[in-house]
């Protein structure tokens, strides 16, 4: 008989450690749970803020009601910062000074914003868009923004180009890779999205970075490094994260790209998990380790370790998948794409509404689906199933995908 | 009163015998209803944007009949919930509230993923 943990402390109170929490309640687990976290907010949905809030702000989409966390007996510490673990005393240190004792530690500490190195650029006119505070801060000059430059061509810089593009402000991305969301997308994707932004009146800038800004009374000139000049009353870095390691790391766990974890989302110390963004964790789908950074990574990883902690050990293998909407159109992606997959094209890209499906050789490990809601839903049970899928035969409309199942 | 009551801007979900009572303003999804009321069996993880298709619900006659017609995307997602679907499959992130739907009663399926 494995012992009960009595005292888990979550640090990180994001999608994954509110799920943490959330799940170790609906498990009956009877000892004390308390959720830390720097943000000074009731915890909030992250994925509506590059979305519908800029456009319709009010209150943020909570991820649950204040009083849930009241009624479920999860003590909840917004706005606090965790400044040390004591593995040997099992204990977390708060900036605030308090101490609190744990059984079980789970980091759910995230990650943020990577910072460029672009010289000249300064905090009056750059913005970020990851937390609430961001978007706030957005929405306290979005009024007089005609211009922007975003700095990333991955999803976030993207679905904010979409949004600003919507409310008339004129939008160039600089994107240094030679396509857009080159590390989560299929060429095929990169290369159609490039082109619906273009058409949608946004300056992609492939292969291209910001050499140096300027700040210009108000306003930002940007230089790039293919020549162009651009003026712009804003410029918003959304080129990354880097995951929030440096606790474990003081503690003296192992870390490399985020903390290091086995299969059962355990750290090097068996008292310690780590879930959601800040987690690297060994992969069933692919050769190696992965770190993702997507809503259903975060809360299938809470799931599991909420569950080993109430005795039911399973290791994580859940699917991966991440949405995207982009202005109009929906994205939506099912497994992980890597480099060198061989790609099939089911639907006619120029009707709008297709899938990529992405294979390793003979196995289907990824598709991507524009406006195919049904292609997707299919797909995720497709590649959690390994079923054995013909590449030419998914690219024939006439093919039902059902009857594949 | 309870079950026959059918104030403004309230809604009902039910689940396992037990119903839970929301007030859902005029505009507001019933996946919002059920999250800002902390009702467990509506995941709701994309926030409503039919991504997940957790927040899956059988809308009770005679309200199904007053919803207006579904989108494809939502026709397309429900075609793939983790419970049966039925005709009166729903998501709650797509039912946004009207004066017509006061008192809705909504049923939730054995589970959402």
């Amino acid at each position: 008989m494995v012992e009960m943990p009595g005292r888990i402390v979550i640090l990180g109170a994001g999608h994954a450690g509110v799920e943490c929490a959330t799940a170790l309640r609906a498990r009956k687990f009877g000892g004390t749970v308390d959720l830390v976290g720097d943000d000074p907010h009731l915890p909030y949905q992250r994925p509506p803020l590059s979305k519908d809030y800029i456009k319709r702000p009010g209150d943020p989409l909570p991820l649950k009601p204040k009083q849930f966390f009241a009624d479920n007996r999860i003590t909840l510490r917004p706005g606090q910062r965790a400044a040390g673990i004591d593995r040997k005393r099992r204990q977390v240190r708060l900036e605030s000074g308090e101490a609190l004792p744990y059984d079980h530690l789970v980091l759910a500490t995230g990650a943020r914003n990577r910072r460029l190195h672009i010289p000249g650029i300064n905090d009056g006119t750059a913005f970020e868009l990851r937390t609430l505070a961001d978007a706030d801060r957005i929405l306290g000059s979005i009024r007089d923004w005609r211009q922007v430059a975003i700095v990333g061509g991955g999803f976030v810089g993207l679905e904010a180009a979409a949004l600003l593009t919507t409310m008339g402000i004129a939008v160039h991305v600089i994107e240094t890779a030679p396509r857009l969301m080159q590390r989560t997308a299929s060429p095929t994707l990169s290369s159609w999205f490039a082109e619906w932004h273009r058409e949608n009146g946004t300056a992609v800038h492939l292969d291209t970075q910001v050499a140096a800004v300027e700040q210009e009374a108000a306003r930002v000139v940007a230089r790039l490094t293919d020549g162009n000049r651009l003026v712009a009353d804003a410029a918003i870095v959304a080129a990354g994260v880097l995951p929030n390691v440096e606790l474990a790391a003081a503690a003296g766990l192992a870390v490399g790209n985020g903390i290091v974890v086995d299969a059962n989302l355990l750290t090097s110390d068996p008292a310690i998990s780590a879930i959601g963004d800040c987690a690297n964790f060994p992969s069933s789908r692919l050769p190696g380790r992965a770190r993702l950074e997507s809503v259903q990574n975060a809360a299938d990883q809470a799931r599991t370790v909420a569950a080993r902690l109430t005795g039911e050990t399973k290791p994580y293998d859940a699917l991966p998948w991440f949405w995207s909407i982009q202005g109009g159109v929906r994205l939506q992606i099912a497994g992980l794409s890597k480099p060198g997959l061989s790609e099939v094209v089911r639907g006619d890209p120029d009707s709008g509404r297709f899938s990529v499906f992405l294979f390793d050789g003979e196995r289907l490990t990824a598709v991507e689906s524009v406006n195919a809601a049904a292609d997707h839903m299919i797909a995720r049970r497709l590649i959690a199933e390994r079923r054995k899928v013909e590449p030419a035969g998914v690219g024939d409309l006439s093919l039902d995908l059902k009857s594949l199942l | 009163m309870g079950e026959f009551s059918l104030a403004k801007g309230h809604i009902y979900i039910a689940r396992d015998g037990s119903r839970a009572e929301c007030e859902l303003p005029a505009g507001t999804s019933v996946m919002l209803g059920a999250l800002t009321n902390g009702v467990e069996g509506i995941l709701a993880e994309c926030g409503g944007a039919a991504m997940c298709a957790t927040c899956h619900v059988y809308v009770q006659a005679p309200f199904d009949s007053r919803l207006p017609e579904m989108g494809e995307v939502e026709n397309e997602m429900l075609d793939a919930v983790a419970s049966e679907r039925r005709t009166e499959s729903r998501l709650g992130c797509q039912i946004v509230m009207t004066d017509s739907l006061d008192g809705l009663v909504v049923r939730l399926p054995d589970r959402q993923n």
